[in-house]
Order: structure tokens, then sequence, then C-alpha cells
């Protein structure tokens, strides 16, 4: 069930667009900011509040890079794979992750703190490599400040 | 020191200009002359007479796009104005200064261009990652409202205009002006057929103008000052000025708004500070992932739209990306294909099966699993997912560098396939 404050996001949303399907992503983007995934119970609850079909609604689901359709860590890391960070060496940064969390590409951590996902060119070229968690994009790195970035984001969890 | 329109303004500590700011630099002169003097024709004819194109890749001549647009009683209404800020092209970062230093600039020719076109309703569509833009555009739409800039009756003009600010979900096809429409919709990001042409059939089915965040920057410099000015600043065929950017391995990778016709060298050497030390130029891609590479014999080539294509390139977005002799040629071509395979939306067969077949092959050569009639079959492929071969300039876009690649780095290629290893690599 789409809760209340949901469901007036999501028509508040839907108010700038010609036809209500057309809010159907900005109605998953809504749910998932709440729920930080979409599950299949989601894109039922959002094809019923739109008028549209629940297929009609997981072809987009599944289409868009940012739309998770499986649950997600509480901190969603986007390393930027495309060719500036690769002519700068994004992968230190893969190799780093998976050697202090154990987190490969497409993974969660045990404790469901971080989820790792490649992700295409951040528009941060000038600052290769480039990675962004949760909302926040940070450049010029290297594996000294990602583990800086990490224990950031778990001394905020534990606050 | 040349003009720079786009970013005189732009202040030092990377934070956005307030309405204020904007205003005493001269903001929203250009939408009050036009409104007040203009008629839209008028308007319209200015920018046709500038002979601005279109910064997003393409260079479509905007006055041009424009006057495709149906007019008149009898015409289907409302008429939409999409700015395109979903920057996604790898290597491409120029949109990010403009909507995160002055996005009222953006605005303003918002206004200009749904003025001209007589649009009453308009999208910025922005890339969700570019979230610091996405706050400021807000605030800034803010600020436009309250002013009276935006909304009904403009000003007592009688003209009204709404924009709104819509974020994506993260998908390159959106970048394509039609994946763009059917976004915006609520739908995948597939392309549409053309014709109809977005202008007279687009969002909702209604004529649709389409325009990159860079080119709506260019529109108040030009209502202000006039077409003559803004041809003037420029050297070259191309008038006006460019944003362009370097990344890779030079000294200080950035973005520098220069005359449009900067050779490669102004922008490399001068600009950028030529290579970090130890590293040598090995080639450069001038525009973005999709455009070919140049190498070293075209570093006095002009960054304008006709001298990079007889240079056999694009001009592209004008953001270079820079191959050093301290990367592998193959594995930058393998890094490319493999993003416009993951991006390929899927809607046409050639492009979905085409190019993670070509990732497949570029991949075997870099581990070393190459074999000779491999050079024959991606060479081959660059034909098969080229002009004409696909439904939209996704693929044809993502051979360009592979083909270039094939051109000036095949020794490199022949390398790896004879040796069985990459020779960049330590194992």
């Amino acid at each position: 069930m789409l809760t209340p404050d949901e469901i007036r996001e999501i028509e508040a949303a839907i108010h700038s667009y010609e036809h209500r399907a057309a809010g159907c992503l900005e109605a998953l983007k809504i749910a998932q900011a709440h729920r930080r995934w979409v599950s299949d119970e989601t894109v039922r609850d959002v094809a019923a509040l739109l008028g549209m079909g629940p297929a009609e609604v997981e072809s987009v689901a599944t289409f868009y890079s940012l739309i998770f359709r499986q649950p997600v860590g509480r901190h969603v890391i986007l390393v930027c794979d495309s060719v500036s960070c690769w002519l700068l060496g994004y992968e230190r940064l893969f190799a780093h992750l998976d050697r202090r969390l154990g987190l490969k590409p497409g993974q969660t951590t045990a404790d469901g703190e971080f989820t790792l996902l490649p992700t295409a060119c951040l528009g941060a070229c000038d600052r290769a490599p480039a990675l962004m968690i949760d909302d926040e994009l940070y450049g010029n790195l290297d594996e000294a400040k990602l583990d800086a970035l990490l224990d950031a984001c778990r001394q905020k969890d534990r606050a | 020191m040349s003009e720079r329109p786009l970013t005189e303004n732009l202040k030092a500590d990377g934070s956005p200009l307030s309405f204020a700011e904007y205003e005493a630099a001269g903001g929203y002169e250009a939408a009050a002359k036009a409104l007040a003097s203009l008629t839209p024709d008028e308007a319209l004819k200015t920018v046709q007479d500038s002979g601005l194109r279109g910064r997003g890749g393409a260079g479509f001549p905007t006055g041009a796009k424009w006057s495709l647009a149906p007019r008149g009683e009898r015409a289907v209404k409302p008429t939409y104005l999409v700015a395109n800020a979903d920057e996604m092209e790898p290597g491409t970062f120029k949109d990010r200064l403009l909507l995160e230093g002055n996005p009222h600039q953006i605005i303003e020719g918002m206004l200009l261009a749904g003025y001209a076109i007589g649009a009453t309703a308009a999208y910025i569509f922005l890339r969700v990652e570019y979230t610091r833009a996405a706050a400021r555009v807000r605030q800034a739409l803010a600020e436009a409202y309250a002013r009276g800039w935006l909304g009904a009756n403009i000003r007592g003009s009688g003209y009204s205009l709404d924009i709104h600010l819509h974020t994506s979900a993260g998908r390159y096809m959106c970048g394509e002006e039609t994946g763009l429409i059917n976004s915006l919709q609520g739908r995948r990001a597939t392309p549409r057929a053309k014709p109809p042409f977005p202008v007279v059939s687009g969002l909702f089915g209604k004529p649709t103008v389409v325009q990159n965040a860079e080119t709506l920057a260019n529109l108040p410099p030009i209502l202000r000052r006039g077409a003559d000015w803004y041809k003037s600043l420029s050297s070259s065929a191309d008038a006006g000025t460019k944003i362009y950017g370097v990344s890779g391995r030079v000294k200080k990778p950035g973005l520098w708004e220069l005359p449009m016709g900067a050779t490669i060298r102004e922008i490399l050497e001068d600009r950028a500070g030529g290579m970090q030390d130890g590293r040598k130029l090995r080639g450069l891609l001038p525009g973005g992932a999709s455009t070919d590479f140049l190498t070293p014999e075209h570093l006095d080539t002009p960054m304008d739209f006709n001298s990079i294509q007889r240079a056999g390139s694009r001009l592209g977005t004008g953001t270079m990306i820079v191959l050093d002799d301290g990367a592998c040629p193959v594995g930058m071509v393998l890094n490319l294909t493999r993003f416009f395979a993951r991006e390929s939306c899927g809607w046409c067969t050639p492009c979905r099966e085409g190019l993670p077949y070509l990732a497949q092959i570029l991949q075997a050569i870099e581990s070393g699993a190459g074999e000779p009639d491999d050079l024959a079959v991606l060479e081959e492929h660059t034909r098969l997912l080229g002009p004409g071969m696909t439904f939209c300039a996704l693929a044809p876009g993502a051979v360009e560098p592979l083909q270039s690649a094939l051109k000036y780095f095949r020794e490199d290629f022949e390398r790896h396939i004879n040796e069985k290893r990459c020779p960049w690599s330590n194992g």
C-alpha cells in the first residue's frame, strides 16, 4: 500500500504533465525515496493509482538505471566507470571497495550498509575519478579519500 | 581577453548567481526588450541571423529548427519547449557549469525561445545525478515566478509560460531528442520514428522544440546585443563562443569559454596546460565519447563544426577526452563500447545485438585472446552499425571511436593479437 504521504506527493508531482500515466517515473521515484527500492507490490500500487497496467509500469521501472527493483543498502555508492574516469584509474576505487568491504559491483554488504553500482559518466570528468554516495558527488578520489567517505557514512548511521 | 557571454558572470566560488545578481549583470534585459518591442517573428529572425547552432552535439541551426514550429490560429496547441539538461555523454560536463553557476541565464533563454515559438509550457529535463543543479534550478525558478518572469501574462505582455523541472532516473538514451520525449511522457526512453519530427508532433503529440542547455544560455546575450555582435565573437564560420572542456591526463582538466573555432592546441596546451609530466598525447575524442579520434597531427584544427568534420570527426559537445601514451587504446575503446552496449535501449536489433558483440571481441583482444580475423570483423561492424542502419544515432556514434581507432592505432590492436596480451598490462 502506498502511504497517504506518498500519494499526496505523487498527486502533486503529476500535475505538471498532460496525463496521469506521464507521471509514472515521478511516482516510482517518490515511492523509492520513501522505501529505498521498488517492490512488486509498489509497481502494482503505482499502476493502480495512475490508471496503468502493472506490466506497463514494470517496463518503465526496469528501464531506468536508478529505479531499484531489488533492495539496496542504506547508502548507494555509484562509481563512474565511463571513459575519463577509466583514464584516471577508476579500477583502483572498485579494487579498494572489494578489499575493504568485500563489495563487488551489483552487491550489497551483509550488514545492509552499502550497495555498489557502476554508473555512466557523472559529468565530473575534470575531477576524475569520481563517484556519488547517495545524493552527493565526490571527485579527485584516491583510496584514502574513499575511506574517509565510508567512515563518514558509518558514523552518520551510528549517530 | 575576449568576451565570454556564457560564463563572464559566473562567481569564482562556484555559488549560483541570485536573481538580484543576475539582474545587476544585465539579466532579463533581453526578455524585457523582446516582450516589449519584438514580435515573436522578430525574435526568431534575430536568432536565425545570429547563426547560432545547437550545442548538444548535432549542431542543427537553432533558428531554422524554430521556424518549423506551427504558427497561427489553426496550429495544434500547446507548443512545448524542452531544455535538454540530461548531460550524459561521457567526457561531457559543460552544462553542469551553467546549470549550477547561472540557472537564471538558462531560464531567461527558455523564456526567449518560448516567446519566439509560442510555447506556453516548458520542461527542464535534468539528469537526476545533478542534485546540486536541481536545487539551484528549483530556487531560480521560484525567484523567476516571484518576480513575474514566469507564469501568466508575464510583465503585462500577454505572453504566458510555465517551466517545470523534471529530473530523470538515469539512462543515456534520454539525451536523444525523441527518447527524451518518451521519457517525459513516463515511458521507456526508446526513440521514435522521424518524421514526424518533434517540432511538428512531439511531447503528447504536440509541437515540441528541444534545445540543449548551453544553446539556451546563448539566447539572452544574442537578443540583448544583436546578431552582428554575436557573429563578431568568433573568427570561424560558426558564430559565438563555445564552452570547451578537456579531461584525461592533462595538467589542468577543466572548462573554458572561448571564441568558436579556437584550435585544439590552444585548448589543450594553453588552457589545459598540456599533458601531465611523463605522458605524451596519442589521440583525443574532440567532443565526447561518440566522436572519432583525432591525433597530434590535428592539433591546429579549429574546434568548429566544419573544421572538425573535415578532419574526420565531429565537434559533438566540444569537451575533449585525451588519450595519453600510458593508456591502452584498445582498453579505451573497450570501455567506450561497453558503455554504449549497456546504454543501448534495445529497440532495434543491430544496436542491441551488435554493440555487445563488439564489446565481446574487444574484450577478447584486450585480454590476449584475439584472433587475426577480429579486426576485419570489427571493421565490418562499424559499417553495419553506421548511419542509416539503426533506428537512432546511438550505434553510429558508438562506432565512431572504434572505426578511427582501427585507423590510427592499428598497430596497437595487432600487437595485442600477436603478443597475446595487452602491452600495457603488468601481468
